[in-house]
């Protein structure tokens, strides 16, 4: 489990800010929904949190700023799991999980039999044994989607940053995806930051939504509050219902009537 | 047996992890290759000399053993001093063309990538030509094209690799191939001037550019081993490297990856390296791109199997196209660049054809 703090959190990606001081405080455990119309900063954020652009303001993890923090250090301390990963077509799927324990590797060394444990373990947790030996280039979206947290997973680490894991799924792949998440936060203590498009899961899976509007964070708390018609309505311009079902928020999309 | 099932038995505490298995009978298969390449290369030629009598003489050197070779002089010096050299020569240049060539497809995850795409090639090729041109018959010019082919190279490379990352998509591996192309061209230019300046060296320039492994006895294998045995050395520590490059460079870097140095101490040493070898064989083709290929289709994707195999295969396959050269229009001379290409080519038809893992 790690506490995340950001502290007036900027980036700029060439001319553009991306991101306009970003204050918030991820408690240990959490599980983080970032939201937020396209091009709001919701994976620029997560970079920045990975080390992967230059920000202005602070990011740290359990105390510790993430920019003085070696590459080798940051990847001991959270996997991350881009939205598009690039999956060497031939690459067996146990090779590809394996992969996930280089940031406890030394620089020339091989794996130890902790290491091999270790991937197995992932592999097993995520159920992958039976194409374990397969080509991932043989694999479905969802399969893709299963091996790549598999790696995550195999890395150990105790934040878990996820670029919209939904994307491309179905609706029942989605359920699970986010179901495996969910078991895999509470088998291993994770903290998970997410970004995501799906509000309705967004709300229904998170224990707090922050959302983000041209590179600001403009509202945070819990599903309920955020995911509301009003904040959808003037940060997403869209006309929504929110529903809320057994306890369970959902957002619903309403088709504009011109007459 | 699985990763899953190694780790069980991994925690079971008693047993070690056994070594991959897929790798064991395909690196047995290699070096039993390049072991036949050699006895071949060895074998082979205008004077017969018998399998047992090379291994006897071989087994001579070898101290303590107490074996006399029962060659003459003369068959010991032709063995040793004319064919032995070659040999090496050529499991050194073809062993590090494969290498190389299957390290940079690595760094740029470009699998249609040669050891020759940053320069490496044209500038040797002027650096030749240069020497060639201005030394001509010269005394100390044999001495001389090495060096500037090596320089060349070096120079080249070093160019584009200035060039690629200071442009503007800056830092990805397309710029660097990019950068490469203009490099290319600019010295291919010159190297055509200068060759107009001075038609009277153009067989020579020619015969150069389409490589052979002539040699004047152990003094070029002296040349070239040191930069082929740290380079490959250098090469072959990172070949983990290469397999966590795979997945992207920014994932790469999540894993604890410095990408850049990474991408940046295999190219350099995988052109010395190269530098070096074309610098005494000249420009050999198709070695770099079509052994790792070969490899890969064989063994599966991971280059911590395709790297040191590429290394054994390149060696044996282009000790066995020399043998080819200097048999097939024998007393005269193919050049070796016309055997790999003509003998590669289609083996690499066949392997395509009946792979079914390829990528």
């Amino acid at each position: 489990m790690t506490a995340i703090v950001l502290d007036g959190l900027s980036v700029e990606l060439g001319n553009a800010t991306v991101l306009d001081g970003v204050s918030a405080e991820i408690s240990p455990g959490e599980w983080i929904a970032l939201i937020g119309p396209n091009g709001a900063g919701k994976s620029t954020l997560l970079r920045a949190v990975a080390g992967l652009v230059r920000y202005r303001g602070s990011i740290t993890l359990d105390g510790e700023e993430v920019s003085s923090l070696a590459r080798r250090a940051v990847a001991q301390r959270l996997a991350f799991v881009p939205q598009a990963p690039l999956l060497p077509p031939a690459m067996r799927v146990d090779e590809y999980v394996l992969l996930g324990r280089t940031p406890h590797l030394g620089a020339f060394a091989n794996e130890s039999p902790h290491d091999f444990a270790a991937a197995g373990q992932a592999i097993e947790r995520l159920d992958l044994e039976p194409f374990s030996r397969r080509p991932l280039r043989t694999l479905s979206g969802g399969e893709q989607q299963r091996v790549v947290l598999g790696r995550a997973l195999a890395q150990e680490a105790p934040l878990l940053l996820l670029d919209e894991p939904t994307t491309s799924l179905d609706i029942g792949r989605q359920q699970q995806a986010l179901e495996l998440v969910a078991t895999l936060r509470g088998q291993s203590d994770l903290t998970v930051l997410c970004a995501m498009h799906d509000l309705t899961l967004a709300a229904q899976y998170a224990d707090r939504l922050l959302l983000l509007s041209h590179g600001r964070l403009v509202a945070a708390g819990p599903p309920g509050e955020i995911a509301t018609e009003a904040l959808v309505s003037e940060h997403y311009g869209a006309d929504v219902r929110v529903v809320t079902e057994g306890g369970a928020v959902a957002v619903i999309p309403v088709r504009r009537r011109s007459s | 047996m699985s990763i899953a099932a190694r780790g069980q038995l991994a925690e079971g505490g008693a047993t070690r992890t056994p070594s991959p298995p897929r790798a064991l009978v395909p690196a047995l298969g290699a070096v039993g290759f390049l072991a036949v390449a050699l006895l071949v290369g060895l074998f082979v030629g205008p004077v017969h000399i018998g399998i047992g009598a090379i291994i006897r003489s071989a087994a001579s050197h070898i101290p303590l053993l107490g074996i006399h070779s029962n060659l003459s002089a003369t068959d010991s010096a032709i063995l040793w001093q004319l064919r032995a050299p070659r040999v090496v020569l050529g499991l050194l240049v073809g062993g590090m063309l494969a290498l190389a060539g299957g390290s940079y497809q690595g760094v740029f995850r470009n699998p249609l990538v040669d050891p020759y795409l940053l320069g490496v090639a044209a500038g040797a090729g002027l650096g030749a030509t240069i020497a060639i041109a201005y030394a001509g018959n010269a005394v100390g010019s044999y001495d001389l094209l090495p060096l500037t082919a090596f320089g060349g190279a070096s120079l080249a490379v070093a160019i584009t690799y200035v060039l690629g990352t200071s442009a503007a998509g800056g830092r990805s591996p397309a710029a660097l191939v990019l950068a490469g192309v203009t490099v290319v061209s600019f010295l291919t230019a010159i190297q055509t001037f200068i060759q107009q300046q001075h038609s009277q060296s153009l067989q020579e320039v020619y015969s150069w550019i389409l490589g052979r492994l002539d040699t004047a006895g152990w003094h070029d294998v002296a040349l070239v081993a040191p930069y082929v045995v740290v380079s490959s050395a250098v090469i072959l520590a990172h070949r983990r490297m290469l397999d966590v490059l795979a997945v992207g460079d920014e994932e790469a870097t999540t894993l604890g990856v410095n990408v850049r140095r990474v991408r940046l101490t295999i190219v350099v040493f995988a052109t010395i390296g190269t530098a070096a070898a074309v610098a005494v064989s000249g420009l050999i083709g198709f070695v770099g791109i079509i052994v790792p290929h070969a490899v890969r289709l064989v063994i599966g994707s991971s280059y911590r199997i395709v790297l040191p195999l590429s290394l054994l295969a390149g060696g044996g396959f282009l000790v066995l196209a020399d043998v080819i050269a200097r048999t097939i229009v024998s007393p005269a001379e193919l050049p070796i660049g016309v055997v790999t290409a003509f003998f590669g080519a289609p083996f690499f038809a066949i392997v395509l054809r009946t792979s079914r893992t390829f990528t």
